[in-house]
């Protein structure tokens, strides 16, 4: 019998930095303060954590992070590939260590200056030639250097094939612009968008204009990760890991799976939620809210289909009947997500997949048993089900 | 003073002949010498028979717009916008994307055929590209009405 993952580890610590567009500090410095925040949320000494995962592109070293933090002997340490498609990846690491004893109390994060230094999509190179950089290099020469850009050549099929429009997309701006609007760690706090203001904004690379971006941020978030039984005895109130999976699918590619069958859909975020469905033994009408990745608005549309809350082409009238708010059939990303919020690659969502298990979100819906997250969107991603103990 | 130009292809093992065929004046997609299946971008091994050996064919150049998106900002030195950017069925049923050129923005449709050119930037970079199919004969009858 394989290890089982399900209901064997929970997130007991939620930690972030203040998120700003220029920290003046460093990203090992943002790390630290988000984990020293996390495990005082949770209850816990530094000395107590014993394994660590972050992201490749995650600027700071594992046991900089330790020795700075002040934790002791470490048994797992591990970096998760693919820009924000490592987010959930991160949790599956930290559950596999809880559940088979590779470590007992797991701290996950992301930190960065996302704003003030290096901002995404500024281009690849680099001297030695990897299959990464040749990857890159069918689009570089063209001029598609930005994620914004490669994702809307699958947007604006998407939205050719099943007349989406502007005004679906603006849906899930503006609903998760409301949402920033009650939370006062969010760049979209005390900014409230119209119709007028989404539809004016530049374009950026078409169909998607500058309010289908999401915030580009300087912050940091961490996530403790323990054994179910002890998370209970720790100061929050334990968010019970269902399910979680990591997922790619044949022939995909990082943000450019251009050359698959059919280009209207996510393979990979279909893999994954067939995936941790099984694993929780839910299916999407037991999901009560949900932080599905928004890293841009029509990610969110294309997902909705992905995990069956509806069927192939009916995501744009789901989104246009307002199921998306928080009187709706799916309230998604309570927090102001990516899109509002704050750009933490994902993590910060996993974070208010949490907080909507303990009942502390910012816009709490009330009897919430099943959260849905997922990490990035067309590139190899994943999914996990927060569940209450 | 040199005028700033677009980002080069780094030039590898596994993609620096595709570059060196488009140099030389030709649209070129990896076939396997064993099952003969086409495949782009190219790779080392096919993933249908898993063989290393492999050759290529020369593509018409002729095929339809699977997607395609307009690159407005940001703008990047050596390029011009607003950016037409097309993913291309190709006729041998591979895909290339590349950019459109001799199209106005509002022209671009869903399905549209296409024809792939080799265009050769100032600094003699040459990088194949998409125009309307039959721009080239229109230019020639345009040409010819004169």
């Amino acid at each position: 019998m394989p290890i089982s993952m399900k209901n064997e580890a929970a997130i007991a610590g939620i930690g972030t930095t203040t998120y700003s567009k220029n920290s003046g500090v460093s990203e090992l410095a943002l790390a630290c303060k988000a984990i020293s925040n996390c495990l005082d949320d949770a209850g816990m000494d530094p000395a107590e954590v014993d394994g660590l995962v972050t992201y490749t592109l995650d600027s700071n070293d594992e046991i900089e992070v330790a020795r700075a933090v002040g934790m002791g002997d470490l048994t797992m340490f591990a970096q998760i590939n693919y820009g924000g498609g490592a987010a959930v990846g991160l949790i599956q690491q930290a559950v596999m260590a809880v559940a088979t004893g590779a470590a007992k109390n797991v701290v996950v994060w992301r930190a960065m200056n996302g704003r003030s230094g290096q901002r995404m999509g500024q281009g690849v190179s680099g001297s030695i030639i990897s299959s990464d950089l040749i990857h890159w290099s069918w689009y570089m020469p063209y001029g598609m250097l930005t994620p914004v850009s490669w994702v809307a050549m699958i947007a604006n099929g998407y939205m050719h094939e099943y007349g989406v429009t502007s005004e679906h997309l603006a849906e899930v701006a503006i609903t998760q612009r409301n949402y920033a609007l009650n939370n006062p760690a969010a760049a979209g706090y005390g900014k409230p968008l119209s119709i007028d203001d989404y539809m004016n904004a530049k374009m950026v690379s078409e169909p998607l204009r500058l309010y289908d971006c999401c915030q580009e941020t300087d912050g940091g978030c961490a996530l403790l990760i323990t054994s179910t039984e002890r998370a209970r005895d720790l100061k929050q109130k334990p968010a019970v890991i269902r399910g979680v999976t990591q997922a790619s699918t044949r022939g995909q590619e990082q943000m450019t799976s251009f050359y698959r069958e059919d280009l209207r859909s996510l393979p990979e975020m279909e893999w994954a939620a067939k995936r941790v469905y099984e694993m929780a033994g839910v299916g999407p009408q037991d999901i009560d809210a949900a932080c599905l990745y928004d890293a841009f608005t029509p990610e969110v549309v294309m997902q909705l289909e992905s995990f069956g809350f509806c069927g192939r082409g009916e995501a744009k009238d789901f989104v246009a009947d307002g199921n998306l708010r928080i009187d709706g059939q799916l309230p998604n990303n309570t927090h102001g997500g990516l899109l509002s919020e704050a750009y933490i690659h994902g993590v910060n969502n996993i974070a208010e997949g949490a907080r909507l298990i303990r009942g502390s979100s910012c816009n709490q819906p009330e009897g919430v048993e099943h959260v849905l997250v997922s990490s990035g969107v067309g590139v190899p991603t994943g999914a996990l089900i927060l569940g209450q103990d | 003073m040199n005028m700033p130009s677009r980002i080069k292809p780094p030039l590898g093992h596994d993609n620096g002949w595709w570059w060196e065929q488009a140099a030389a004046g030709d649209l070129t997609i990896q076939r396997c010498a064993i099952c003969q299946t086409l495949r782009h971008p190219p790779r080392p091994m096919c993933s249908e028979c898993r063989s290393m050996e492999w050759d290529f064919i020369k593509s018409t150049g002729r095929g339809t717009v699977a997607s395609f998106t307009v690159l407005h900002h940001p703008q990047f030195p050596g390029y011009e916008y607003p950016l037409i950017i097309v993913l291309v069925d190709l006729l041998e049923g591979t895909r290339l994307v590349a950019q459109l050129r001799e199209c106005d923005r509002d022209d671009v449709q869903f399905g549209m055929a296409v024809e792939a050119f080799i265009h050769e930037d100032d600094d003699g970079f040459k990088i194949p590209m998409f125009r309307p199919a039959n721009a080239s004969q229109q230019a020639k009858e345009t040409q010819h009405a004169d």
